[in-house]
């Protein structure tokens, strides 16, 4: 089936050329981090992860959000998503594989990972969440690439797919747990010691992975001229919105119990992400943006005329991804270590050298979603006429 | 003919003979041409028997006295990087809100304002960068020192994330750059691990007090065996009012503080 991702128009091989040199760009940049070490990243002492885990924070939520087709494709048999299911399964992988991608960038010794295997530990929650990526990450790809090929032949899955597929489902909701316990369970830092992270990674990612997977679609829509469904780009839609609105109730909720319990400790992450702490407040303008324009974008989905124009719709889920990317992709870990543990104020600031290695990894990325659609598309093209 | 057999028989006797001495050294120690000092290792290790702990008496400590810091740097090839963000360091001095910011009174005397405290590793009982390793790299030893393996750290800084007193630092370049005076007494280490006090643990098997306590004119530090009732640290512990950094978080840190 791989064959027809090599037969492509003008722009495709565009497209895949400049994806191509941004990998190649990433990659110089991350020999320079390979030779001098983590000291030519923004993080230091204090800040002692950033702009890296931050993107894997993301990514894993983009994954876990393919659950949203596959669960009422699969479980409650809506054959309105039958043409959007393969399109999240596919993102699934690209954004797994990124996200693993993200850690071993993150990492001052690569050349070491396959420790985390040779001396297993299931006290540390990385383990779990080598597991569960790793897992995720078979689980999707042999589904999809198998149901797509037993499409192109004409006959129907084989019943282990149907089982992997349906394994896949509370897989989804376990790979962002997980996550949130690689930061909920650490007694010191207190914007991430709290029991409603997990729900609202949950929340987040079926907000901002669902409204990431109605903008794919779109752009599949007017590249390819392969319509996965107004509809199910609809009803996708009002998932997106129920997300979104559990992901900023739970933000509520974090700002009622520490400003109102008035423990400084609860409130001080907060305050310097929203209001400044101690004169320091580089991310404030960049937080109420998130906040503004994710709600924006819920009030956009909310009113039903808009909502079934496309360029509403294409607007609110722009913003929402952007709120949510914000919100988890920086302030999420960067607030999790300001102030630090004896109460300092270390400003953390990407380095460009960080930045084009982030950049080579999504282009990575999204070269390999590119490949996986590519096929996709070409063989359920092939299929309707 | 016969040249050849004798020849043959003399080599097969010479590599007897030294294959003996070579058995012979392994069963009977004294035969041994390379030594182990065996008394270091006479006692097996028993989880929990010993639990080694410091005791520092701020009021003794001279606001703008190094000496400590610079003798278990210097002990230990700590590097000194001048940039904030690639500093790495075992022992150093902050003050008191920083060193218990949930203990602030709300009228601290200015004594206690104008001193400096000394920060260290605390050694947890119940270590959350322990917990928090993927590859046991950092663990609990028997002896209740919370210990590295710097050759087995990927460098994921997990247990810098999970430290609640940031006591860990990590290599972000090579560190040989900045040992201006190389130490004999302990390995460098490599870019990309984590790294902290060890509690002395090179110089405990050496029978040696730890480094901070050697080097220090104002005798602030005691350290001892937490378990032992008969030992200086618990006498001090059970007649004197002390602190421990963030009790709240129930790490059950090994320093302690006389305010």
């Amino acid at each position: 089936m791989i064959e027809k991702a090599l037969k492509g128009n003008r722009s495709y091989w565009i497209w895949i050329a400049s994806l191509v040199t941004l990998i190649v760009a990433g990659l110089s940049a991350y020999s320079q981090q390979r030779w001098f070490g983590l000291t030519v990243t923004g993080m230091g002492r204090d800040v002692s992860w950033g702009l890296y885990i931050a993107q894997f924070t993301f990514l894993v939520g983009v994954a876990a959000s393919a659950v949203m087709v596959v669960l009422p494709y699969y479980l409650h048999h809506r054959k309105e998503f039958g043409k959007t299911v393969i399109i999240g399964e596919f993102m699934a992988v690209s954004a797994t594989l990124m996200s693993m991608l993200f850690i071993m960038a993150d990492l001052g010794r690569p050349d070491r990972l396959l420790n985390i295997m040779l001396y297993p530990s299931p006290h540390s929650m990385v383990f779990w969440d080598m597991l569960a990526l790793s897992g995720y990450l078979f689980l999707n790809i042999i589904s999809g690439w198998a149901i797509l090929g037993a499409e192109r032949k004409g006959v129907p899955a084989a019943s282990w797919v149907k089982a992997l597929v349906y394994i896949s489902i509370p897989w989804a909701f376990s790979i962002h747990t997980v996550t949130a316990f690689l930061y909920s369970g650490l007694p010191g830092r207190h914007l991430w010691l709290t029991a409603v992270l997990a729900p609202r990674f949950l929340a987040s990612a079926f907000a901002a992975g669902t409204a990431l997977l109605i903008l794919v679609s779109l752009i599949l829509k007017r590249t390819t001229g392969y319509d996965s469904g107004k509809e199910a780009r609809e009803k996708l839609a009002v998932l997106a919105t129920y997300g979104g609105i559990a992901n900023f109730f739970l933000l509520g909720m974090e700002f009622f119990t520490a400003f109102y319990s008035n423990v400084p400790a609860h409130m001080e992450s907060l305050q310097y992400l929203y209001f400044g702490l101690d004169g320091h407040a580089p991310l404030v303008p960049l937080m109420w943006f998130s906040l503004i324009i994710g709600l924006g974008a819920l009030l956009i989905l909310l009113v039903p005329a808009l909502k079934k124009s496309t360029k509403w719709l294409v607007a609110a889920c722009m913003a929402l991804v952007l709120s949510i990317w914000i919100d988890k992709g920086v302030g999420l870990v960067i607030g999790g270590f300001v102030p630090s543990p004896q109460l300092e104020i270390f400003e953390y600031m990407p380095t460009s050298i960080e930045v084009f290695v982030a950049l080579g990894i999504w282009s990575l990325g999204l070269l390999i979603l590119t490949i996986l659609l590519k096929v996709a598309v070409a063989v359920k093209m092939e299929q309707e006429s | 003919m016969m040249n050849q057999q004798r020849r043959e028989f003399i080599k097969k006797t010479a590599f007897g003979v030294l294959a003996g001495f070579g058995a012979a050294s392994g069963l009977v120690p004294a035969f041994s041409l390379e030594k182990t000092i065996l008394p270091v290792w006479d006692e097996t290790p028993v989880s929990g028997k010993i639990r080694w702990g410091m005791l520092i008496d701020t009021r003794k400590c001279k606001k703008d006295c190094q000496i400590c810091v610079t003798a278990c740097h210097h002990e230990h090839n700590v590097p000194h990087f001048k940039t904030r963000k690639d500093e790495i360091k075992w022992i150093w001095k902050n003050s008191y809100k920083n060193i218990f910011p949930t203990a602030t009174d709300q009228f601290v005397t200015s004594d206690v304002l104008n001193r400096s405290f000394l920060a260290l590793c605390n050694h947890c009982v119940d270590a959350p960068c322990t917990r928090a390793c993927p590859t046991e790299a950092t663990f609990k030893r028997w002896d209740g020192i919370v210990a590295m393996d710097y050759h087995r750290c990927i460098g994921c800084r997990f247990c810098m994330a999970a430290c609640p007193y940031g006591s860990r630092s990590f290599n972000w370049q090579d560190p040989r750059t900045a040992i201006h005076d190389p130490s004999l007494a302990y390995p460098t280490r490599q870019q990309g691990v984590v790294e902290k006090c060890n509690f002395c643990s090179d110089r405990l098997v050496r029978g040696l007090q730890p480094a901070c306590l050697e080097a220090c004119p104002e005798q602030v530090f005691t350290f001892g065996d937490l378990n032992d009732p008969q030992s200086d640290i618990r006498m001090l512990l059970e007649t004197t009012v002390t602190m421990q950094r963030k009790p709240e978080l129930g790490t059950k840190p090994s320093v302690f503080y006389i305010i």
